[in-house]
Formats: C-alpha cells, sequence, structure tokens
C-alpha cells in the first residue's frame, strides 16, 4: 500500500523538473518554424486580410457592403455564370477525355517510354501553359494559323465564317480544354495506379463479364476520384487568368478578367475596392469545391492508396 | 483464363496505340503549327533568336525579361528550398503536432488564385519596393508561396519514404550536431525529392504570368504577351522553345522520380 503511494508521490516531481526542460525544449523547438510561418504570413495570410477586409471596406476605409452588394450587378453575375460555366464544361470534357488517356497510359506499365513521355508532355500542358498556350493556338488555328490557312486553301473551309470565335469565350473553351485533360491525366494517373490486377481477375474466377467489371467493380471505386479530379479541373480553369488575358482582346467575359480591368482602370470611382470584392467571391467559389475535392480524396485514399 | 487474359493484352494494347496516337498529334499539332508560322517567311527570326546579342538589340523587353526570369527561377528554387525543407523535417522530428499545421498552410495557396493573391499583394509590395527597392526580381518573395503545395507534396512525399527519426536519432546518439544531420543524413536521403520540388518550383516561376503583369513587373512570360503585339513570329518562337525547354526538363524529372522508386524497391 506504501509503495505505490511513494511512487505517485515521486512521479509528479520527476515530471515537474523533466517538464521544465521539455518546456525548454518546446520553446526551442518552435524557434525552427518561425521562418516558416513569418513568412507565410507576410506573403500568403496578409495579401488573404487585406482581400478579404477590402471587400467590406468603402474608399474612405469605412466598413460597407456596397462593394459586397455591387456583386449583384448584371455584368458581374454575368461573368460569374460565364467563369462556372466555362469551368465546368472544361472541366467535364477534360475529365472524360483525360481519364480515357490515363486508362491508356496505365496499360503501358509504370516504368515504360510511353508513359514518361505523356506524362512529361502533359506536365507541360497542364501546368506551364498560360501565355504560351494561347500562342500555340493563334499559330495553330488563329487568322493565319497553320490549321486555318490548310482548310481553307485545300478544303475551303473557313472556320472563321461565323466571326472570329477564337478570342472570345468558345476560343476559351477550346483553349482550357487543352489544358485540361493534361491535368486530369496527371491527377487520375495514381487513382488508376491503385486498381489491382486481382480485383477483375477475382472477378472473373466468380464468371464477371468485363462489363460487369467495370459496372459493379471499377466504377465504384473510380468514382470518388474521378469525380474529386472533375472538381480539381474545375478549381484550375476558374483560377486560371494568363490564357485568357492573351487571348481575350476586347471585353471581360469572365470573373479574372474583370479583377483585372478593375485593377487597372480607374474610371468607377467609389468602387476602389469592388476587385476585392471580386476576389473574394472567387475564393469562396474556389475553397468550396478543394473542400468537396478534400472530402473525396479521403473516400479514395480508402481503396485506391 | 490465359487465353482471356492475352486477348485482352491484345485489346488493351490496340486501345493504347490509338489514344496515345491521338494524344501525340494533338500535342504535337500545335508545335508544328508554332514551327511552320515562325518559318514560312524564312528562317530570319530563328537565326536572331539564336544571336543573343542581335536578340537584345532587337528587342529589349525578351532580353530584360529573360534576365529577370533567370534570376528569379534562382531565388525563387533557393528560397522555397530554404524555407520548406528544414521546416518539413523539423516538423517531422520535433514538432509531429504542427504536422498538419504545415501541411494545411503549405497547400493553401492551392485555394488562392494567384489572380486574387495579387490583389492582396499589392499593398504587401508597396513594404517591399520601401525596402528593397521595385525591381522585377523581387517577385521570387511571391512566387515562392506559388510553389509552396507543388515542392511540399514533393518533399513530404520524399520523407514519407525514409525513416527521418530513426535516421536522425541514431546521427544524433553519435554525437553529431542538428546542421549536420539535416545536411548530411537526412538531404542525402531525400536528394531526389529536393531536386524533383526544385523542378517543379522552375517550370511554375517560368510558367508565371499573372502576379508579374498586374504588378506591373517583367518576366519571359510577360514579354513574350508584350512582343505578340509587335513581333507575332518572335513571341511564337518564345513560346516554342520555352515549351519545348519545359518539356525537356519535366522529361529529365521522370527519370530521378523513376529512380527514388527502384531505390525504395531494393532497400
Amino acid at each position: 500500500m506504501t509503495a505505490p503511494t511513494t511512487g505517485t508521490l515521486e512521479a509528479p516531481t520527476t515530471t515537474g523538473v523533466r517538464g521544465g526542460r521539455r518546456h525548454r525544449s518546446r520553446i526551442r523547438d518552435l524557434l525552427g518554424v518561425v521562418p516558416f510561418f513569418v513568412y507565410v504570413a507576410v506573403f500568403l495570410f496578409i495579401p488573404t486580410i487585406v482581400v478579404v477586409v477590402g471587400a467590406f471596406a468603402g474608399d474612405d476605409g469605412r466598413p460597407t457592403l456596397e462593394n459586397i452588394s455591387a456583386l449583384a450587378d448584371d455584368y458581374i453575375v454575368e461573368a460569374f455564370v460565364r467563369s462556372i460555366t466555362l469551368s465546368a464544361v472544361t472541366a467535364i470534357l477534360g475529365a472524360v477525355i483525360g481519364a480515357l488517356v490515363a486508362y491508356a497510359v496505365v496499360t503501358a506499365g509504370p516504368d515504360s517510354l510511353v508513359r514518361r513521355l505523356v506524362t512529361s508532355a502533359c506536365g507541360v500542358l497542364a501546368q506551364f501553359g498560360g501565355v504560351t498556350l494561347a500562342f500555340a493556338f493563334i499559330a495553330t488555328i488563329g487568322f493565319s494559323g497553320f490549321v486555318t490557312v490548310f482548310l481553307k486553301d485545300s478544303l475551303g473551309i473557313d472556320i472563321f465564317s461565323g466571326g472570329m470565335w477564337l478570342f472570345d469565350l468558345p476560343g476559351l473553351v477550346l483553349v482550357y480544354t487543352y489544358f485540361q485533360i493534361p491535368l486530369m491525366v496527371i491527377v487520375f494517373l495514381p487513382a488508376l495506379d491503385g486498381v489491382r490486377p486481382q480485383w477483375r481477375e477475382a472477378t472473373e474466377s466468380l464468371g464477371g463479364s468485363t462489363f460487369y467489371y467495370w459496372r459493379r467493380v471499377a466504377a465504384p471505386l473510380l468514382a470518388p476520384a474521378f469525380i474529386g479530379s472533375t472538381l480539381l479541373l474545375f478549381a484550375n480553369a476558374f483560377s486560371a487568368y494568363a490564357t485568357a488575358a492573351a487571348l481575350v482582346s476586347q471585353g471581360s467575359p469572365i470573373v479574372p478578367l474583370q479583377i483585372r480591368s478593375a485593377l487597372t482602370s480607374e474610371v468607377l470611382l467609389g468602387r476602389e475596392n469592388l476587385g476585392k470584392a471580386m476576389a473574394l467571391g472567387m475564393v469562396l467559389v474556389v475553397a468550396l469545391v478543394m473542400w468537396l475535392y478534400g472530402l473525396l480524396q479521403r473516400r479514395t485514399s480508402r481503396w485506391l492508396d | 483464363m490465359a487465353g482471356l487474359r492475352k486477348r485482352r493484352a491484345r485489346r488493351q494494347q490496340a486501345l493504347r496505340w490509338v489514344v496515345v496516337t491521338l494524344f501525340a498529334v494533338l500535342f504535337l499539332l500545335p508545335l508544328i503549327a508554332m514551327f511552320e508560322f515562325t518559318t514560312r517567311d524564312g528562317w530570319d527570326t530563328w537565326r536572331v533568336f539564336f544571336n543573343w546579342k542581335a536578340l537584345g538589340e532587337t528587342y529589349p523587353i525578351l532580353w530584360t525579361g529573360m534576365k529577370a526570369s533567370f534570376w528569379l527561377v534562382l531565388l525563387s528554387v533557393a528560397l522555397t528550398l530554404v524555407l520548406l525543407v528544414p521546416t518539413v523535417v523539423w516538423v517531422r522530428l520535433r514538432l509531429p503536432r504542427l504536422r498538419r499545421v504545415v501541411e494545411f498552410v503549405s497547400l493553401l495557396p492551392l485555394t488562392v488564385p494567384a489572380v486574387v493573391l495579387v490583389v492582396g499583394l499589392a499593398p504587401v509590395y508597396a513594404w517591399v519596393v520601401y525596402f528593397v527597392g521595385g525591381s522585377s526580381v523581387t517577385l521570387f518573395l511571391a512566387y515562392t508561396v506559388l510553389a509552396l503545395p507543388f515542392a511540399y507534396r514533393a518533399i513530404d512525399a520524399g520523407l514519407s519514404a525514409i525513416d527521418v527519426r530513426t535516421l536522425s536519432e541514431a546521427a544524433r546518439s553519435l554525437g553529431s550536431s542538428w546542421a549536420t544531420v539535416m545536411w548530411r543524413v537526412v538531404l542525402p536521403n531525400i536528394r531526389s525529392a529536393v531536386l524533383s520540388a526544385a523542378f517543379l518550383t522552375v517550370a511554375l516561376v517560368l510558367g508565371e504570368f499573372t502576379i508579374a503583369s498586374l504588378l506591373n513587373r517583367d518576366n519571359i512570360q510577360v514579354a513574350i504577351n508584350q512582343l505578340g503585339k509587335s513581333s507575332a513570329t518572335m513571341s511564337v518562337a518564345v513560346s516554342l522553345a520555352a515549351l519545348v525547354l519545359a518539356f525537356a526538363l519535366l522529361f529529365l524529372l521522370s527519370f530521378a522520380g523513376r529512380r527514388r522508386n527502384r531505390e525504395r524497391k531494393t532497400s
């Protein structure tokens, strides 16, 4: 009875001494992450706070809801609708085509040259893109582009008979899809890698057909990854700026371009912080999409990791 | 069963060839079109492109843009690695409870589009200009934010593949300092992960346009865009060169990544 009591009596004193030392070394440990957090605070948190606070402040710095209510203006609502439509259409097109390419690549084996070439090409197109892609399309199907000239001279087809659509929304759909497909390949490949051949063999040995395998085994397993990737593609297209900035010459059909004109022109007096309100709107849309993506990601990793 | 598998392998191969060929055509078509576009009126564009002195004189914007991008790449890679590698390793070793926080913060830039970030960066850059001047090279401070998610994922994957804790405890118990642990024990083990983080940062910085353009700074992409208004052929030529360069960079990277996998398999 006495032995355990002394034991419990001694314990607090030792932890007390060790606790003090641990406390001091804990502070020293925390110093190690200070540079990272200071940097992130200045170049990520402050800009975000500037956007959020600015969205609710008037030109004089007083709090106001005018910027937010200005988001209901027709031209801004239209820009958001166009942005969301553009992102959704290109995300779905990119996801379907990209998944097919990813599947074709995954059958080639992880170390094959085909896979290496395709993933490198995808990396370039998906992440490097921007201005260079816009110029690539101008050289390909611009007014005097390679394909345009070829079609006109040898087949007599004028792809711009209905107007110069490349520098407007239809052009954006085309170029965006062009960088969405490669992004889908990159983000969907890991999920396909996680599908084990044994699952297919198990289905077959139980008498399931190929269609049955895809319908009952592969599709349910891959669905969260597919939807998650589609969401990522949506966020990617929604936040893209460079391609549109280089391609669209007149007007500001989508939100990022509206923000550009809010930043560069000072025509609208009393609307200094409108750009910040639109930026806040963009963050909210992307954050919602990325949150859903995170949920699906967790579901995906249960099976395909 | 074996016959079924062989038949399926054949079918998959056919599908693979069709899809990969289509993809290759779609990927190469713009590149070929760009090449044709720049050589339509002879080889002058490329002759100027490879004569750097003439290039600088004829297209001063391009020259300043290239110079700025060169320094931006170096400084962004340096800052990203110096900031991220020690922090991530340190958190794994000493502050495991902060790991989720660091991960969350590092991935946060994915939810803040660059065009939004630039809106909030304007006042921050007013201070940067006040302290160190308005050179385009200061953009590396913003670019590191953009690189964080990609670099973090690469480094985190590299660290997950090795047992950092055991390695560092072994080194510590043999009397090495934390600096030695970092520099001579952990770093050599995650070399390929660090390399891939660096490559991704390079590609990202070379392709960045949004922030540079909206903050009125120069880099290679801004220069290409500016040039597009006066000399379309030259801007297409530079775009083509940039795309090919980026492809070569990522293709090399794919070999670095593969080697890491093989190492892990044999160990």
